[in-house]
């Protein structure tokens, strides 16, 4: 039994530095926060009837805050109505048919074509469309943006250590740069940044920059929170899926295993061994 | 050791069957009746499970065929597209993903238990063999498949890889360039990096084929490293395998799926890199490339040559270490001079042994981290940075202990050390009749 | 020791447990692998992102009469002519007898078996939507508008030579069946709902006539 311990004991050390390698760059690392979505519980439910007002304003804050520079390439409106997603409505078993969802869809204008005439036209966007990005290719992205180039945020929580942690610690980690910082023009101090100079100007700044549709009071702090959520769901739109579907999958292995172990013991009963 | 075939067909269609195909006599012979040590213990269900392992990912690897697409502005978003949009795409991605990583824990757990117990000794050389081409075959779909999803992890491992091999001398920067199919990594290393990971897989079932084949010739090796013994009495080593090593190897199976099943659905990402979410991008190279954590121990012995040594530079140096501490595997049978199998009976070795596999889990560690980073302070210099025992000294003692366990100690100790006493038979070993 | 020779039934005091745990565990195998099974069957079925696309919503309001479009939908192309009071006129005096496939040929809930009438192939007699593969061998026929509109003025399908009607239904030629007609209903004015949920299909105002 004793090489039982060691390689265990190796393993958890694997473990270990896995964590520890994660630790990258001079940057601060970010406080661990509880969020809704968090455990193998956790859901992007927050209503009394499964409704996610969360991801719903956190999609209001991506779209009037984010959306003037960071593109969703991967999230098209109909993921919006979704199992799951913020605007999921069980009448609407095909997020297509949902109305709130072709509603949204409908105030973008997307880019289409070509038409008989040969030319590229604008129409209205259906759920199928994806969010069209703000600028049309990376060099007019970095031009816009003093050359830094603003990242798609489809998968920006699971591209990150730290993931939600680091978005959050992000958006609010805004200050005065210490004594002998060096900051080029157009840089701002950011302690959780690595480096600490960063080229995106603090996007929430201010309580009240929303105006959230449900009456929500948009502090800093529950507009970072709720924009952060809502791209954690983007990242993993099917977390909740996967999440009560590996709890039936863990249930199942369990039973399966005490009756196996049973048969075990009942072939082995008159054996030595 | 496997005696006459015990199997009689039953049906008149079997007996037809058997008379043309003994395909059911074969099985019978393989998996029903095969007489097997009776005193395994659960180290040796890393076989069974290793072969469910491989069935896991070759299916899901053809599911995740039928959806991907090899091109390099529409890999990564193909990889997220299967996430997505494909009816339990998320959940069969993962799989494959994950699974990747408990085969390599269960072909490490399957090595060492064979290391342990002396498992490659004679007569199983060449079982042993083969293992470490199934293994070396597992490295090479492991590393192609990682590049697959296009990420920055995928692009840049695949750049500092196949770069590896441009320090052959003469011919390395041709090959590379083979290799590659143009002047960098791109499209057509891509494609072919596809093509090769969806056949490899099946390559390594041929192998395991023969791996089974060889094994069922000695039969298994088993805890005290004594043969079963032969007529009458050998029956009174072994059981059949069914339903004995059936049901013990499903039960571990089972145990073994729900780790992997925890992984699977709660933590998906945590065994890989938050950098592969990004797309590849040749312009920008991420902070820290490192392999997947089932290379890491062979990252830090290619990481500890930075000297040269006489004619061969550094670089070319730790390419030689690297594929030469997999190289000296092929080898171990005639390294090892004991004749005693397992290391229940070797004292001194045993401990060697032991600090071996801290020496690999140490490397691993070594591997992950940046060589000067420190693995303690030990105090600071004038200018007030820490210094201390770097990870790159640490990496290259660990080194030296993995090539002198397998070029000293083994053949060493094999020639002084006095085994402690074995018992008579294995029906001994089990029933405890005549321990000392 | 000779009782590992055998399979372990038959030595047992209580034949009845152990045999309930062979049959449970061997069960619980079987029903987990019919289990697994199902999602790596079901990945083989349209996925999200296809099946988004599945119903589409078409805005007829600019095809003015006397003209028709082509849409795209699942694949394949669909026609959506807006007809004159002459057009449906002409479609509709034609005698049933007359007709090689006597089946309107209609996908709508509720329009099985029902007769070739015009009236069973419109939801609304100015707008005629069908599928635009040809019932022969798939090729898309022309139109009388763009091309060549065979004997009956409408659509004929140059490959081997089949002729469609004002109301697409086929009068001569190889082709077995009438072009068919998609599920849709119109939901408004002006808009074509293409492909339809089950709630939908029943409240989409088809009726044999």
């Amino acid at each position: 039994m004793k090489m039982v311990h060691i390689i265990a004991a190796g393993l958890a050390a694997l473990g270990l530095t896995a964590t520890a390698s994660a630790l990258e760059g001079d940057a601060h690392a970010p406080e661990k926060r509880e969020w809704i979505f968090s455990g193998p519980f956790g859901t992007y439910a927050d209503g009394d009837h499964g409704e996610r007002y969360q991801l719903q304003r956190g999609l209001q804050v991506y779209q009037e805050v984010c959306a003037s520079c960071h593109s969703l390439d991967l999230i098209s409106f109909r993921n919006l109505g979704q199992a799951a997603g913020p605007f999921w409505d069980e009448r609407f078993e095909n997020p297509n048919d949902n109305t709130v969802v072709m509603q949204i869809a409908a105030n973008y204008q997307i880019w289409d074509g070509p038409n008989d005439d040969g030319d590229m036209f604008q129409r209205p966007g259906i759920p199928a469309d994806y969010f069209p990005a703000p600028f049309e290719n990376e060099q007019m992205a970095r031009a816009a943006n003093a050359g830094a180039l603003p990242p798609d945020l489809s998968l920006i929580v699971k591209a990150r250590s730290h993931g939600a942690d680091y978005i959050y610690a992000l958006l609010t980690g805004y200050g005065e740069a210490p004594e002998g910082t060096d900051l080029s023009p157009g840089q701002y101090y950011n302690e959780y940044f690595t480096g600490g100079a960063i080229a995106m100007a603090a996007p929430i700044s201010f309580d009240g920059q929303v105006e959230y549709a449900d009456g929500t009071e948009a502090t800093v702090e529950q507009m970072a929170e709720d924009v952060t959520v809502f791209l954690a769901w983007a990242s993993d739109p099917h977390m909740e899926a996967r999440k009560s579907m590996g709890l039936m999958v863990l249930l199942y292995l369990f039973v399966f295993a005490i009756l196996v172990y049973l048969a075990y013991r009942q072939v082995w009963a008159n054996v030595e061994h | 050791m496997s005696g006459p075939s015990t199997y009689e067909p039953k049906s008149g269609f079997t007996r037809w069957l058997d008379d043309r195909l003994p395909i059911i006599r074969l099985g019978w012979d393989s998996f029903v009746d095969f007489p097997t040590p009776r005193n395994l213990n659960y180290w040796w269900t890393f076989g069974g499970i290793l072969a469910v392992f491989l069935m896991i990912q070759i299916i899901s690897g053809i599911i995740l065929a039928m959806h991907y697409v090899p091109h390099e502005s529409m890999a990564f978003d193909s990889v997220e597209r299967i996430r997505r949009d494909v009816n339990f795409g998320w959940m069969i991605q993962s799989m494959h993903a994950n699974g990747a990583a408990f085969f390599f824990v269960a072909v490490y757990l399957h090595m060492f238990r064979g290391l342990y117990y002396g498992s490659y000794k004679a007569p199983r050389e060449i079982l042993w063999i083969l293992g470490v081409v199934i293994y070396l075959l597992m490295m090479a779909t492991a590393f192609m498949g990682y590049v697959l999803p296009w990420g920055q992890m995928s692009y840049w491992g695949a750049m500092v890889i196949t770069n590896l091999i441009g320090a052959l001398p003469f011919v390395g920067d041709a090959i590379r360039e083979w290799l590659w199919g143009g002047f960098s990594v791109g499209q057509a290393t891509l494609n072919r990096f596809f093509s090769l990971h969806y056949l490899l897989p099946f390559v390594i079932a041929g192998v395991v084929g023969l791996h089974i084949w060889a094994l069922h010739v000695p039969g298994n090796g088993n805890p005290v490293g004594l043969d079963v013994r032969k007529g009458d009495s050998g029956k009174k080593d072994t059981l059949p395998f069914h339903p004995y090593y059936t049901v013990k190897d499903g039960f571990a199976i089972i145990v073994y799926l729900m780790v992997f099943a925890t992984f699977v659905f709660f933590m998906p990402n945590v065994l890989g890199h938050a950098d592969n979410f990004i797309e590849a991008n040749p312009l920008s190279t991420p902070a820290h490339i490192v392999p997947e954590w089932y290379f890491l121990p062979f990252y830090a012995i290619l990481r500890a040559v930075t000297f040269d040594i006489g004619p061969i530079d550094a670089k070319l140096g730790g390419v030689l270490a690297m594929f030469g501490a997999i190289a000296i595997l092929f080898v171990l049978p005639w390294l090892d001079t004991s004749r005693v199998r397992s290391m229940r009976y070797r004292p001194l070795t045993r401990w060697f042994f032991i600090f071996f596999v801290l020496a690999c889990l140490g490397l691993g560690w070594c591997g992950a981290k940046n060589p000067d980073d420190l693995v303690f302070v030990m105090g600071h210099d004038a200018e007030g940075h820490e210094v201390g025992f770097k990870f790159l000294w640490f990496g290259q003692l660990l080194t030296l202990y993995y090539f002198a366990y397998f070029l000293v100690i083994l053949p060493i100790m094999g020639i002084i050390e006095k085994p402690k006493e074995r018992p008579a038979s294995i029906e001994a070993a089990v029933l405890g009749t005549d321990k000392s | 020791m000779t009782e590992h020779n055998g399979a372990p039934d038959g030595h047992g005091q209580e034949p009845s447990r152990r045999d309930f745990i062979y049959i449970a565990a061997g069960g619980a195998a079987a029903v987990g692998g019919g289990l697994v099974a199902w999602p790596f069957v079901d990945q083989m079925n349209p996925a999200a992102d296809t099946l988004a696309l599945g119903s589409i919503r078409v805005d007829v309001s600019q095809v003015s009469a006397g003209s028709e479009i082509t849409v795209m939908w699942r694949g394949a192309p669909v026609f959506i002519r807006h007809r004159t009071e002459e057009e449906i006129a002409d479609a509709r005096d034609v005698d049933l007898s007359a007709l090689p496939d006597e089946d309107a040929r209609n996908e709508n809930a509720g329009m099985e078996g029902a007769p070739a009438y015009d009236a069973n192939r419109v939801l609304r007699p100015e707008f005629l939507i069908v599928k635009g593969n040809c019932t022969h061998l798939g090729c898309v026929p022309t139109s009388q508008e763009t091309s060549q509109g065979g004997e009956y003025e409408a659509w004929y399908c140059p490959c081997h030579g089949s002729h469609y009607d004002k109301s697409a239904r086929i009068r001569r030629g190889p082709a077995p069946e009438n072009l068919p007609v998609p599920d849709y209903f119109f939901e408004s004015e002006t808009v074509v709902k293409l492909g339809l949920s089950g709630e939908e299909a029943a409240n989409s105002g088809w009726a044999v006539a």
